[in-house]
């Protein structure tokens, strides 16, 4: 569905993505893992052309993106919802006209049936009776899962979530993971989560790709991940969270090899 | 010998640095008319968001409006006072009424009113949309497929362009009150004369000079608040958000006054205004 073909990208004299290649099939939901500052929220402003590559190519359903005109570009993104990092909610906005926000600006809705849809989505990550809080009063959970419901206010094809779950403890980052596997089966959507949380990689994931050194350097099913041998992903796991991925009790693991099973 | 070489290398890095910074100041002045001419551009560009625009006048409106016409006064009873002192000396202090008049008209007016909506409002442009840029916002805006000059740049621009010469207004007759007052009270002038000496030199010429470069400067101060909030890199932070807002508002200034100099050379010396 989205295929990143070759693309570089340096800033001054900082190669950041090295000729990546990268290949994201429909209804996945594939992680890409990578260490902080190796350019994983870059790679998601290039494919959503916030930001310009230097060289290579953006495929979304057979369309090259890089070079498209703002209009056409824009008919593309509507199909594209994306989790921000810091969540980029509007501060000058309730939690509602967050969420409606798409809708208010590219649909001509009345505002009982954009009320509506703005209940929908905010049920769907769990907020309910929060319309008229301002981002500013919220916790840094709630504040992701708005972000999420404004995300899948246009009903995209695909989510980008950028590092979902940094920044929170523990017991919302189970909430997070469990809301985006939720949102995979319940929508059929096709997820992308950008992140350097190994659990949450290994709880979310139906594929994933590690990039280093702005390449990637491995891709496949968690289990494959698992088995490859190579010095550098096996240390970025062992590093990333010990116990959780290699006891075998662990839940995660025991889930991903029923599912393999 | 050494002396000589460690003199010359330091003159090649001073013109080194002069260069680069040249270099720089071009660029930056390039991308600021850049942005310029995209805000023309996305003004005349379908759907008006007239919400947007409203929100924007009101928001100015009130935040200067008490600030501009205090000022204003207190200008207008500087320049009483002051032209009556100077002017007695050569018994013509009867034209006091007449110089508070044009001055404030042509020059004092618009110019308060730019340099008190240039430390609120083209501040607070300027703090506003940084923050949006490095909170992420501004790219959020893009990724819904909303551009952000329409949206943000256009109704500031608007606002701006169009509040300025509407606060001028206020500050002009707040300056000449100022002065009616100050030399009515102070000086043995009749009111009733000072009233009739500034009916008698408030021209259309010079009401349409001061609103053409009330306007100018409306322009330029939205110009500069929205270019330096957009300017800053999304990695400056809380302390990019400081440095572009004080920043915004002491360019701002220095344009207005610059602005004001070609201005004053366009209008009076080659259209021949009075
Ligand atoms: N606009 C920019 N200008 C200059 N350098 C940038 C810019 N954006 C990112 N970089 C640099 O590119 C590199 C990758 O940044 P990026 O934000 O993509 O990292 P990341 O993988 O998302 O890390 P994290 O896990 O911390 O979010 C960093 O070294 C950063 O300094
Ligand atoms: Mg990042």
């Amino acid at each position: 569905m989205i295929s990143v073909k070759n693309v570089r990208k340096t800033f001054g004299d900082k190669q950041v993505l090295n000729g990546l290649n990268l290949e994201i099939p429909r209804g996945e939901t594939l992680v890409i893992m990578g260490p902080s500052g190796c350019g994983k929220s870059v790679l998601l402003k290039i494919v959503t052309g916030l930001m310009a590559a230097d060289s290579g190519e953006i495929w979304f359903d057979g369309t090259e993106i890089s070079k498209l005109k703002a209009k056409k570009l824009n008919v593309i993104r509507r199909k594209i919802g994306m989790l921000f990092q810091s969540a980029a909610l509007f501060d000058s906005m309730t939690v509602a006209e967050n969420v409606a926000f798409m809708l208010d600006q590219h649909e001509n809705l009345s505002p009982q049936e954009t009320r509506k849809i703005v209940d929908e989505k905010l049920s769907l990550v769990d907020l309910d009776g929060i319309r008229e809080m301002r981002p500013a009063e919220l916790s840094g959970g709630m504040r992701k899962r708005v972000g999420l419901a404004r995300a899948l206010a246009f009903n995209p094809e695909v989510i980008l979530y950028d590092e979902p779950t940094t920044g929170l403890d523990p017991i919302t980052c189970t909430e997070i993971n469990h809301l985006i596997r939720d949102l995979h089966e319940k929508l059929q959507v096709t997820s992308v989560v950008v992140t350097h949380d190994m659990q949450s990689a290994f709880s979310v994931a139906t594929r994933i790709a590690m990039i280093h050194e702005g390449k990637q350097i491995a891709s496949g099913s968690p289990a494959e991940i698992l088995k490859i041998d190579d010095p550098i992903l096996q240390q970025f796991i062992l590093f990333g969270a010990p116990d959780q991925i290699l006891n075998m009790e662990n839940p995660i693991l025991k889930e991903f090899i029923r599912r393999e099973a | 010998m050494n002396q000589q070489s460690s003199t010359h290398e330091s003159s090649g890095g001073l013109s080194l640095f002069l260069k680069t910074r040249l270099q720089h100041t071009l660029s930056e002045l390039g991308q600021a008319f850049t942005l310029f001419f995209q805000t023309l551009v996305q003004i005349f560009r379908p759907p008006f968001q007239f919400d947007l625009l409203i929100k924007q006048l009101l928001l100015i409106g009130f935040n200067s409006l008490s600030v501009v016409i205090v000022s204003g006064f207190f200008t207008g009873m500087v320049l009483g006072v002051q032209g009556y002192i100077q002017l007695k000396p050569y018994a013509v202090e009867g034209s006091v009424a007449r110089f508070v008049c044009v001055s404030v008209v042509k020059e004092l007016g618009p110019m308060i009113t730019a340099f008190v909506l240039a430390g609120r409002i083209g501040a607070s442009i300027t703090a506003e949309l940084s923050t949006m840029k490095v909170t992420e916002q501004i790219d959020a805006l893009e990724v819904m497929g909303t551009n952000p000059v329409k949206y943000l740049v256009v109704p500031r621009f608007l606002a701006c362009a169009i509040m300025l010469p509407t606060l001028t207004i206020f500050s002009t007759f707040a300056g000449i009150g100022g002065g009616f007052v100050a030399v009515v009270s102070l000086f043995d002038v009749n009111g009733h004369f000072f009233l009739l000496e500034v009916q008698r030199n408030l021209f259309i010429a010079s009401v349409l000079v001061s609103l053409i470069k009330a306007t100018s400067f409306g322009m330029a101060i939205a110009a500069v608040g929205c270019y330096k909030g957009f300017s800053i890199s999304t990695a400056g932070g809380a302390e990019g958000v400081g440095t572009a807002t004080t920043g915004s508002a002491v360019i701002s200034l220095i344009t207005i006054l610059i602005l004001d100099f070609v201005l004053n050379h366009i209008l009076f010396n080659i259209l021949g205004f009075v």
